[in-house]
């Protein structure tokens, strides 16, 4: 036997490829690490000291303030949560929980199906059906509504993991005492899946936030509008961006694009602290 | 967990509802109650599908088969508030953007995920671009969209391909996640097999590991292509909006379904709103072909298992 | 793959077990192939095995054995390089492979793990069809010919007892055969390869008695012409088919007061079963212990 027998002869293959996946892995931090950058440059003009705190939007006499439209997208979100979140819950503890088995796959195709819809529609829907036959008018409950409708299915699938992975043990000691279902899942499944559902909900109010089409097509396009009044119009930033988008000149798209910064922001936020939590609680109910 | 009285008022209550049949307890009724509530759960979430869907075939439908086939071949109306056929350049639009998308983002994220799973296990980077693949998830496709606008579309101008980037940034995270959990699921003894003959690591994983997982990274992928296909504000952005053909991916501003019934939605000519219903129901049939396809997949790796 | 080495090319050797030559008079000597003196394998910090010295010699059956957890598969995969793929896991002493040293730097793991290969504890055929589990080995190594790969799985699947079974249904899923077919599917892709060393991870464990005489029976064939390391967890079994037999027990790691595999005795397997030099053996076979 020579050493030489024993030398590897197909290395650089195998380091090339492993460079390239390397790179590919990466990519996901070159763009987030591009947005950042390239936006941030581009918007840091229109991020005047009235950006965030002013009222007041005219296009035409280059006033930006941006506040009406961050109320706009908080307000909207949180009636899509408010909506969304107790129906989900009940879905995902049907499917889970009650549900027969023949039952299951049915219902999980449905919701899915209801994830794949493209939001196009919904917001086509929304504006043609919802806010005209309804009495609902183009306002923040009917974004609100549509929005609900969209991150149901988010919401429900990610609740549905969680849930089932309470173990059958922790479920069957609260029935072996004698617990009727619902008692079993306060018991067991809901403290067991509690930071998993914080989690669930927290994504689906950053897809609510940053979901652009519906929410443009039955806001309203109402400016300056601070107002608790769910059928008033209004706008939020995505909104915004998209409808104003194609007639506005280099000032008024560093002010969309600093409305974009702060919608990233925001979204990333939601999301970095809602992982987190996702992350955190499926390792702990793990057990690792 | 349950307290101890509490167990012990059930089996009483039980045992008198075995002999004297006694009215259910307040527990049986919240019981019944949240059960119901859940039901309704479930009927509210039925509701919303059904009657988008509703609305999208039953007017979509109309207009789409009444010009059969003209409309899903012929030009857009250069004038919207005319009547009549149709879509074709939005259906081609779609295809490019949708297709030159997944073409960048499927490569690029099952290489990512060979790194995350194959390579990095629970090394720094990987569990770094891991956390900020699922955060980049969640960025809003809009910003997506004036990101490529920003460092594509400036430069060189609306085109399908841009549409394309745009898509490919928001499929790559997606396809990253699917692959990674489908790549976890390969038995650890297929590769020390693999290993045990003197095979390399990207050997291994080409033609072992991959192999193995290829259902499953075939239908996560159709998902982020059924996903991608229906997706407006990264094109409003990209694309442009243009009504005659362009089969060119990376010249001239072309045009998609989904920015199509934006733009007809807005209107307030119903011979445009018929053709955004029309325009929604292709979209509809498209993705959930695509949905059906990536099921079968599902399907078939469950048959496996 | 060349067997014989010039005794002169061997670098000297360390202290070695003493080996009773008597007793071990059946057992004919053989060049060695592999030497280890002072093995030691780490998890992170924990030391799975210690202190092992041993030589394992050409066209013999070894056999490793004693209680879980006392290292013997950790041993027996630290003879190909399996530990690389275990993030963390480290082999410290040294283990000469025809008097080269396997961990050296510029020994390529995959080379190795050519050259000594592994039945694992579990079956473990690739899901694809019976023929390309057996020819991917062969490919790997540059066959591309259509007939030359057909004539090395026939080859190897004859080899393993395997191809009567089979023949007729080279094209089906590996996954089809039951556990004892998959278990000699595995060792058929093992010797595809041409390997010169066969190192077997309780490979009858998840089979049933009449699968196991069939690899015992096979393992005593492929003798002749392959190097074969056993780790058994069942002593009958490396009573009827090993020559040699290496006990292994757990004892407590002085360090920090966790258990570690090491090795108490090494010799000719009728000295083993019938004669134990060592107490802990004698106990352990006799069932007073493990």
């Amino acid at each position: 036997m020579q050493l030489a027998e024993l030398r590897g002869h197909k290395q650089h293959a195998d380091r090339a490829f492993r460079v390239l996946a390397i790179g590919a892995a990466g990519l996901v931090l070159v763009i987030l690490g591009m947005i950042t950058l390239v936006m941030t440059r581009r918007a840091w003009p229109a991020f005047g000291e009235a950006f965030f705190t002013s009222t007041r939007w005219s296009a035409a006499e280059h006033i930006f303030g941006a506040l009406p439209f961050v109320w706009g997208t908080l307000y909207t979100a949180a009636i899509a949560l408010v909506l969304a979140v107790p129906i989900s819950l009940g879905v995902a503890l049907f499917i889970t929980q009650v549900a027969p088995p023949w039952l299951k796959k049915p219902m999980v195709y449905l919701i899915d199906l209801l994830a794949v819809v493209p939001s196009v529609v919904f917001g086509l829907w929304g504006v043609l059906v919802l806010s005209q036959h309804f009495g609902l008018g183009r306002s923040f409950l009917t974004a609100g509504i549509i929005l609900a409708v969209m991150i149901t299915p988010i919401i429900t699938s990610l609740a549905r993991e969680v849930i089932e992975t309470t173990p059958a043990s922790e479920k069957e000691a609260a029935l072996a005492l004698g617990a009727t279902r619902w008692e079993m899942i306060g018991a067991s499944v809901l403290p067991h899946s509690k930071g998993g559902l914080v989690g669930a909900v927290m994504l689906g109010l950053g897809r609510a936030m940053g979901e652009t089409i519906a929410a443009a097509l039955v806001i309203g396009s109402a400016l300056g509008q601070i107002t608790l009044d769910p059928l008033a119009a209004g706008n939020s930033m995505p909104a915004v961006i998209a409808n104003e988008w194609g007639e506005a000149d280099a000032a008024h798209k560093a002010a969309l694009i600093a409305l974009a910064v702060t919608l990233f922001v925001i979204t990333i936020a939601v999301n970095l602290i809602a992982t987190a939590i996702v992350q955190r609680s499926m390792k702990r109910s793990r057990g690792t | 967990m349950i307290p101890a009285t509490a167990a012990v008022e059930h089996t009483t209550s039980r045992t008198r509802r075995l002999s004297l049949r006694a009215r259910p307890s307040w527990r049986t009724v919240k019981n019944r109650l949240m059960i119901g509530l859940m039901f309704a759960a479930v009927a509210l979430v039925a509701i919303p599908l059904v009657a988008v869907l509703w609305s999208v075939i039953s007017r979509g439908a109309a207009i789409a088969f009444q010009h059969f086939p003209a409309f899903f071949i012929d030009t857009i109306p250069v004038v919207s508030r005319r009547p009549g056929p149709g879509m074709g350049p939005a259906i081609l639009g779609t295809l490019l953007a949708t297709g030159g998308a997944t073409l960048i983002a499927v490569p690029l994220g099952i290489l990512g995920a060979i790194y995350l799973h194959e390579y990095g296990g629970a090394d720094r980077l990987a569990r770094l671009v891991r956390f900020m693949s699922t955060v980049m998830t969640g960025v809003p496709s809009i910003v997506m969209g004036l990101f490529i606008y920003l460092v594509w579309t400036m430069r060189f101008g609306y085109s399908a391909f841009g549409g394309a980037l745009a898509l490919a940034c928001l499929m790559l995270p997606v396809v990253i996640g699917a692959t990674e959990q489908m790549l976890r699921l390969v038995p650890a003894q297929l590769r020390e097999a693999a290993y045990a003959l003197g095979a390399t690591r990207s050997r291994t994983i080409l033609t072992v590991v991959l192999p193995a997982a290829l259902p499953g990274i075939v239908s996560g992928s159709l998902l982020a292509v059924a996903r991608a296909a229906g997706e407006t504000a990264p094109l409003l952005f990209a694309v442009g909006a243009a009504t005659a053909y362009n089969p060119d991916l990376f010249r001239e501003a072309n045009t998609a379904l989904s920015v199509q019934i934006f733009g007809n939605a807005n209107s307030s000519f119903p011979a445009a709103q018929d053709r955004a219903w029309a325009a929604a129901l292709t979209l509809v049939l498209l993705t959930f072909v695509v949905t059906l396809i990536a099921r079968m997949f599902t399907a078939r790796l469950a048959l496996k298992r | 793959m060349v067997a014989v080495v010039e005794p002169a090319r061997l670098p000297p050797r360390g202290p070695r077990m003493v080996v009773d030559r008597k007793a071990a008079a059946q057992v004919p000597e053989t060049p060695v192939v592999f030497d280890c003196a002072g093995v030691e394998v780490y998890y992170g910090a924990f030391r799975a095995v210690r202190g092992v010295t041993l030589e394992i010699q050409a066209h013999q059956i070894t056999a490793f054995i004693g209680p879980s957890g006392c290292g013997k598969t950790t041993m027996l995969r630290a003879l190909n390089r399996m530990h690389d793929v275990i993030p963390g896991a480290r082999v410290a002493g040294r283990v000469y492979f025809h008097g080269i040293d396997l961990y050296a730097p510029e020994v390529s793991a995959t080379e190795v793990r050519r050259r000594i290969g592994m039945v694992f504890q579990k079956p473990n055929p690739f899901p694809k069809s019976i023929h390309d589990n057996i020819a991917f080995g062969a490919r790997i190594n540059g066959v591309r010919d259509r007939n030359e790969l057909d004539a090395i799985v026939e080859k190897s699947l004859r080899a393993a007892a395997l191809w009567d079974e089979v023949k007729d249904r080279l094209k089906h899923s590996a996954l089809g055969l039951s556990g004892g077919q998959q278990q000699r599917l595995c060792i058929a892709r093992t010797i595809a390869v041409a390997p010169e060393v066969v190192l077997m991870d309780e490979p009858c464990s998840a089979l049933d008695p009449i699968a196991t005489a069939r690899i015992e029976e096979l393992m005593r064939e492929l003798k002749s012409r392959f190097t074969i390391v056993i780790v058994t967890h069942n002593m009958q079994q490396a009573a009827r088919v090993s020559d040699r037999t290496a006990f292994f027990t757990t004892e407590l790691d002085s360090r920090n007061d966790r258990r570690t595999g090491t090795l108490v005795e090494y010799d000719a397997t009728s000295k083993i079963f019938s004669n134990p030099s060592d107490e802990r053996t004698e106990n352990y076979i006799t069932g007073r212990f493990g």
